[in-house]
């Protein structure tokens, strides 16, 4: 049975991107993880309300909604901070000494991996390689690939934050 | 702008140099030679070059003059250099060797053509092969070129791919499927981001003719969402497609219709197995199932889907264009055509090369590679990703196929070849590959789910100098059982990163367990004696 009024969007525009995909996929069960995309890629992460809407409007009950977005990892369901560092974690980083920099900034930060400072400047998080092993080792910094870093580079780079 | 250019400044725009700056050196160019007054020459946008170790690249056509490293303040000599339309930052001679061995099939347009621009792949023969087989070649025609060019499945397992087409014609029913697998999950490989962001046309001109011959008229590329440009590229050239009509309701004006749309990855390695696949693009957790039935009899939505991987379709346009038979003459006899590779790794030249079958390692890592960075010694070449093997520098004469590879306990894979140096542990790139197979793992079945848990808490024991000789046989007893019982090829694949370590580097796992020491110095042997 689907949802209702718990989860209406209102006049938040952040909505509108996902009504309109979810429109454009004919409101299909099978658009659902398209639509948590476009969701998190409108607020930055996947709140109760987003997963609760996103079911109602594609008639896919919330148990079925929660187990699909918490299978993929590249859902979050938490607000990152304000600036994000992904430490890319590939072969080619790996051995060239990426995982000292996951390491050392979790004992500089006291941040592991997928968690954000107390003061919510910074999330710290790991990807699996996103193909770029000309720059290893390499970090995302707010999105943007920097490499080859130190471990010391990244460590002044977070710093300056 | 006159009719006839002089010279083209062809700009890098693939992520690799876009992450050092190429935006920046193909504005700045274009604004210095607006400033210049050259009327007859120009800058382009194209997809990836090649050498990626050397970014932001720029060639110079028509005198094939490579630029590497090129700074977007320092561009007057490239603007010389078009004026003279002669080479200035000379290739060093690295970078000649690594283009002079390579053949270029798949890769043939990259770093060549515009990949936003549908009349840039147009001009060079782009969709030609799509309406000759519409026009000219029966489907059974077209499945028949297929299967004498003698490709085979470049995701990594190999199947025929001829067969395979044959096996969805001949499934019963309407409303079949054609899906894409983009989803370039192991680490380090890149051959298909490489294609998407700097050809995408090809792969989808090569999934329309798929569909043609196995009688489908919807196609799915699943691409995984860590690769933002390849997908924004790939959305771009669908649209355009559409609008040209080339894909849609009737291709080309012809009764046949197919259309492709785009689906995401979430990040999850498993879903580029076929299954798992099939259920993520069905909106659902990517967990795979058992086969038979096979997705060709029973795929996405439990119709008869084809499943092919980026660099399979991308060999297609050139098979018609050409002839199956023209394919079968590169390669070996039983691994036809050419193979992309992303080396990476401890090498000099980090890129995208293409070479035929049979070309040796060697040849790869040291003629084209330009060697090991330092001129370190070589250690092993680790091919398949998490479900190969390292392969030992004593087999670096050894042909690359398919065959070869699973002979000697590693495997194809896609296509990833990360070089491993002297100071690279075997030992702590077995628990590195097991920690991405735990991660990994769905869940789903137990041999996979606990095992590769198990696999990781034994090989973290023995990182950490604290295991026995008796875990080393529990080790090996246990990727026996992980291999033989799990579901699927994720699980199965698993142990593989070990296994091929214990079989040419047994004794730096022995150096852990007797001696306690990382010979490479790279693990946190306890110095400790253990109790037992």
């Amino acid at each position: 049975m689907p949802l209702t009024a718990l989860s209406s969007p209102g006049e938040d525009e952040r909505w509108r991107p996902v009504q309109e995909r979810i429109r454009q996929l004919g409101h299909r069960p099978d658009a659902l993880i398209e639509v948590l995309h476009v969701a998190q890629e409108a607020f930055g992460y996947l709140g109760p309300d987003a997963l609760a809407f996103i079911g109602a409007s594609l008639g896919v009950p919330m148990s079925k909604v929660y187990g699909v977005a918490t299978f993929y990892s590249h859902f979050t369901f938490r607000p990152h901070g304000e600036h994000t560092c992904v430490v890319c974690t590939g072969t080619a980083c790996h051995i060239s000494g990426g995982a000292h920099i996951v390491s050392a900034v979790q004992v500089r930060l006291g941040v592991a991996p997928g968690e954000t400072t107390a003061d919510g400047k910074l999330s710290v998080l790991t990807t699996r390689c996103p193909g770029t092993c000309s720059l290893a080792p390499m970090i995302l910094l707010d999105g943007a690939p920097i490499g080859p870093v130190s471990t010391e580079d990244v460590l002044a780079r977070l710093e300056v934050l | 702008m006159t009719d006839v250019l002089r010279a083209t400044a062809l700009v890098c725009q693939a992520a690799s140099c876009l992450a050092v700056g190429s935006e920046q050196v193909l504005e700045a160019l274009a604004g210095r030679i607006a400033q210049s007054g050259l009327v007859d020459v120009a800058v382009k946008r194209v997809g990836c070059l090649g050498l990626c170790a050397a970014g932001p690249l720029v060639r110079i056509d028509p005198t094939g003059a490579l630029c590497e490293r090129v700074r977007p303040e320092s561009t007057d000599g490239l603007v010389a250099a078009l004026r003279d339309a002669g080479p200035t930052a000379a290739p060093v001679s690295s970078s000649a060797l690594f283009f002079a061995r390579q053949v270029r099939v798949v890769t043939e347009n990259c770093g060549r053509i515009d990949p936003e621009d549908l009349d840039d792949y147009v001009a060079s023969g782009g969709y030609r092969s799509l309406r000759t087989a519409l026009t000219s070649m029966t489907p059974a025609e077209v499945i028949e070129q297929v299967r004498r060019s003698g490709l085979r499945g470049r995701g990594g397992a190999g199947y025929p791919t001829g067969l395979k087409w044959l096996t969805v014609a001949k499934s019963s029913g309407e409303g079949k499927y054609v899906i894409c697998n983009a989803d370039e999950g192991d680490p380090g490989a890149f051959m298909d981001r490489c294609v998407l962001e700097s050809d995408p046309h090809r792969v989808l001109e090569g999934m329309a003719i798929a569909g043609y011959a196995v009688g489908a008229s919807k196609g799915y590329v699943y691409c995984r969402a860590e690769y933002p440009l390849a997908i924004a590229r790939l959305r771009t050239a669908i649209s355009q497609a559409r609008q040209a009509g080339l894909l849609g309701v009737h291709l080309a004006e012809t009764p046949y219709g197919f259309d492709i749309e785009v689906r995401l990855g979430a990040g999850a390695f498993v879903c580029g197995e076929e299954t798992a696949l099939i259920a993520s693009v069905e909106g659902k957790r990517g967990t795979p199932r058992p086969r038979p039935p096979y997705p060709a009899a029973a795929g996405l939505w439990g119709r008869p889907t084809l499943i092919n991987n980026v660099e399979t379709f991308a060999n297609v346009p050139a098979i018609i264009r050409r002839g199956g038979e023209w394919l079968a003459r590169i390669g070996t006899e039983k691994s036809k055509g050419t193979k992309v590779f992303a080396l990476a790794g401890r090498v000099v030249n980090v890129g995208i090369v293409e070479v035929p079958m049979g070309t040796s390692l060697r040849e790869i890592v040291d003629d084209i590679g330009g060697g090991v960075v330092d001129r370190r010694p070589l250690k092993a070449v680790q091919t398949g990703g998490a479900s190969g093997g390292c392969i030992p520098a004593d087999y670096l004469d050894l042909p690359v196929e398919y065959e070869s590879l699973t002979a000697i306990g590693s495997m194809m894979g896609s296509g990833g070849m990360i070089v491993m140096d002297d100071t690279v542990c075997m030992v702590d790139v077995a628990r590195y590959f097991m920690d991405f197979c735990r991660n990994e793992s769905c869940g789903k079945c137990i041999p996979c789910r606990v095992g590769t848990t198990q696999l990781h808490m034994l090989l973290t024991r023995i990182a950490n100098g604290a295991a026995t000789l008796t875990e080393l046989a529990q080790l090996e007893r246990l990727c026996g059982t992980v291999a033989r019982t799990s579901l699927c090829g994720l699980g199965q694949a698993a142990p593989n990163p070990v296994l091929s370590t214990l079989r040419y580097f047994r004794e730096e796992y022995l150096a852990h367990i007797r001696d306690r020491t990382c010979p490479a110095g790279v693990c946190p042997v306890a110095q400790r004696k253990v109790v037992p």
